[in-house]
């Protein structure tokens, strides 16, 4: 189902009031692959995710969408080519999965139009992948976190988009349901080959699922590329400022990082 | 079963309900509707009823029924329907049961205005519902702006709203003390909300007033359930989200201003009739028809009750008044328990 879009950042400059959060920045997201944005806090992730989606207007330069501007298109042409899960989506007090997932259709139906076959058929796709077919009568503050992200996730697939884009998919879940959200994706990637651009906290894991990984540092990118030539102890210092040691991870082949810290550490000539 | 098919029974199970319960509301309202026509100091039978709205002359009937208790009792729907609308359309918007337009000022602002326009400018009819209307949209815009911090927080504007609400209440009453002529049973119109003296030309403003924004509303239900998920969410589903809330604001503040024009700011309305809907229809589908029909409902059995259910006749909003402080107390002791803020 997937035509490979372009989704593109040049010369962007962003910010909120006086303050500006992203300066002439470029980015270019390989097509059909996983991106992962990694960063410090507050070094203008979530409002980079915010730009490329339409929801912040750029001061300067421009987010391109298969060559058009994504603040010029229409905001539900925008919404079935890509998606957004933003960081804190509120759940509708005793909304049921199905229904909550259903939202997703949104800019697949016009303001009179019926629910359609193809909508169920969405719907329904949306909750096997993400295995909360079992749930879909299931109130959605009845859940626990793990399964309340996959449901949020159906509500983005069900929204059929061919480019996803995630802000923190896996904060506030334990390290069995990020993986198992970090697999999710990488099936959506592979079956169907969606592009996804995620903004991640753990670099660990950000390196093990991207194909690309972006470094950010104060609203610039420091490093960009394929994750075992971003992830070395040169960026985690100048990204996060902290000493360490990468070595390769033996289970996935990628590269892993290990903090230094000021206490714990083998002497070297031990 | 296949996915599709356990997603088609759910949603089609689902529809049923509500279908159901939205005919059962349309039943009671009806059903209410013809009590207050033959309910009175003298009970006509249903039969004498129909025939004075068929335009028969009755004799006895055609004047009580006719003039006296039909437009009071399509008065008391349409204020019900506009204010179920107009307050569900805040709660929902604003993802808070307390945002309603009868707790955040909005009413009082709609009923301080139009007492204004009546005692002290010797205004009437529809210039009342105007003037109602241009001061509903005032507060809620002050409300909007003084809440605005990066940003509209449901809390702040809840606060700010309820203080500002305070305020123009003694505006009411200050007006209303300067009319010494004033009748009671008037001025308490414009405090708890009354639909006594209800006549033809308070009915015309109010059903143009529905004809235009309930349809207007009614189209915003799909963009409405999407700012429920919270803004980013909602225009990552492509809703413009501040076009929406500016249409939803205009169109719920007019159905407020007006039927406060028209009945005084019937208490506690607009605030019960969209949890109450939630409750009997389930948390599925739009909130708007089920709470317009709970509004016209909750009016018509309350007007019923404050009439003949004591010894003196006491106004809608009295009953109405009474039947929701409950409920606002019950919603501030449960966001306590749960440790959220309000």
């Amino acid at each position: 189902m997937t035509a490979a879009h372009t989704l593109q950042a040049t010369g962007l400059t962003l910010g909120y009031k006086d303050r500006t959060v992203i300066s002439g920045f470029d980015l270019t997201v390989p097509p059909g692959r996983i991106t992962a944005i990694v960063g410090a806090n507050a070094c203008g992730k979530s409002t980079l995710l915010r730009a490329m989606s339409r929801l912040l207007a750029p001061r300067e330069g421009q987010v391109l969408l298969d060559g058009k501007q994504v603040h010029r298109t229409p905001a539900k042409e925008l919404a079935r080519t890509l998606g957004l899960l933003p960081q804190s989506p509120v759940a509708p007090e005793g909304i049921t999965v199905a229904d909550l997932v259903g939202r997703g259709r949104n800019p697949h139906q016009g303001m009179l139009s019926r629910w359609s076959v193809q909508d169920d058929e969405a719907v329904a796709a949306a909750l096997e992948t993400t295995q909360t077919l079992d749930l879909s009568d299931r109130p959605v503050d009845e859940l626990s976190g793990g399964q309340r992200q996959r449901v949020w996730i159906a509500m983005v697939l069900a929204q059929q988009t061919d480019l996803l884009l995630l802000d923190e998919p896996t904060t506030f879940l334990d390290v069995s349901h990020q993986v198992e959200v970090l697999d999710l994706l990488t099936d959506l990637n592979h079956t169907r080959g969606t592009t996804i651009v995620m903004v991640l906290h753990d670099l660990n894991l950000a390196a093990r699922y991207a194909d690309h990984l972006v470094a950010l540092t104060d609203g610039r990118v420091h490093a960009a590329g394929p994750p075992g030539d971003v992830l070395t102890t040169d960026t985690v210092r100048a990204v996060f400022g902290l000493e360490s040691q990468v070595i390769t991870d033996p289970t996935s082949g990628r590269p892993l990082m290990l903090p230094m810290g000021r206490h714990h550490a083998v002497s070297a000539s031990a | 079963m296949t996915a599709v098919e356990v997603v088609t029974r759910s949603r089609l199970r689902r529809g049923r309900r509500r279908r159901l319960v939205i005919a059962l509301l349309v039943v009671l309202v009806v059903a209410t509707f013809a009590v207050t026509l033959m309910v009175g100091r003298t009970v006509y039978p249903p039969a004498d009823v129909v025939r004075v709205i068929l335009g028969e002359d009755v004799p006895g009937a055609s004047f009580t029924v006719g003039r006296l208790r039909l437009p009071r009792a399509v008065l008391g729907a349409l204020a019900g329907l506009c204010f179920g609308l107009g307050g569900v359309t805040f709660q929902t918007m604003l993802r808070n049961p307390l945002a309603s337009p009868d707790i955040i000022g909005i009413s009082s602002g709609a009923s301080a205005a139009a007492a204004f326009a009546i005692v002290v400018l010797g205004l009437g009819g529809a210039q009342v519902s105007v003037v109602a209307v241009i001061a509903g949209l005032g507060v809620a815009l002050v409300i909007y702006l003084l809440s605005y911090r990066d940003g509209v927080a449901g809390t702040r504007l809840i606060l700010i709203g309820i203080g500002i609400a305070a305020m123009l209440d003694s505006v009411t009453a200050y007006v209303l003390s300067k009319a010494p002529q004033w009748e009671l049973q008037e001025a308490m119109r414009w405090i708890t909300g009354s639909l006594n003296g209800s006549a033809w030309a308070d009915v015309v403003p109010l059903l143009a007033a529905l004809a235009v924004l309930g349809p207007a509303l009614l189209g915003q239900a799909r963009n409405l359930a999407g700012l429920q998920l919270g803004d980013d969410a909602a225009s990552a589903l492509g809703v413009r989200v501040e076009r929406t809330r500016i249409l939803l604001i205009v169109a719920a503040v007019g159905l407020i201003a007006f039927a406060t024009a028209a009945t005084g700011p019937i208490a506690f309305v607009a605030f019960l009739a969209g949890p109450i809907a939630a409750r009997v229809t389930g948390p599925h589908g739009s909130p708007l028809v089920p709470a317009a029909l709970v509004g016209a409902l909750l009016v018509l059995v309350a007007d019923l009750v404050g009439q003949f259910a004591f010894g003196t006749r006491y106004p809608v909003g009295v009953v109405t008044g009474a039947l929701g402080a409950p409920y606002l107390i019950y919603l501030i002791i449960r966001t306590n328990r749960t440790g959220g803020s309000l």
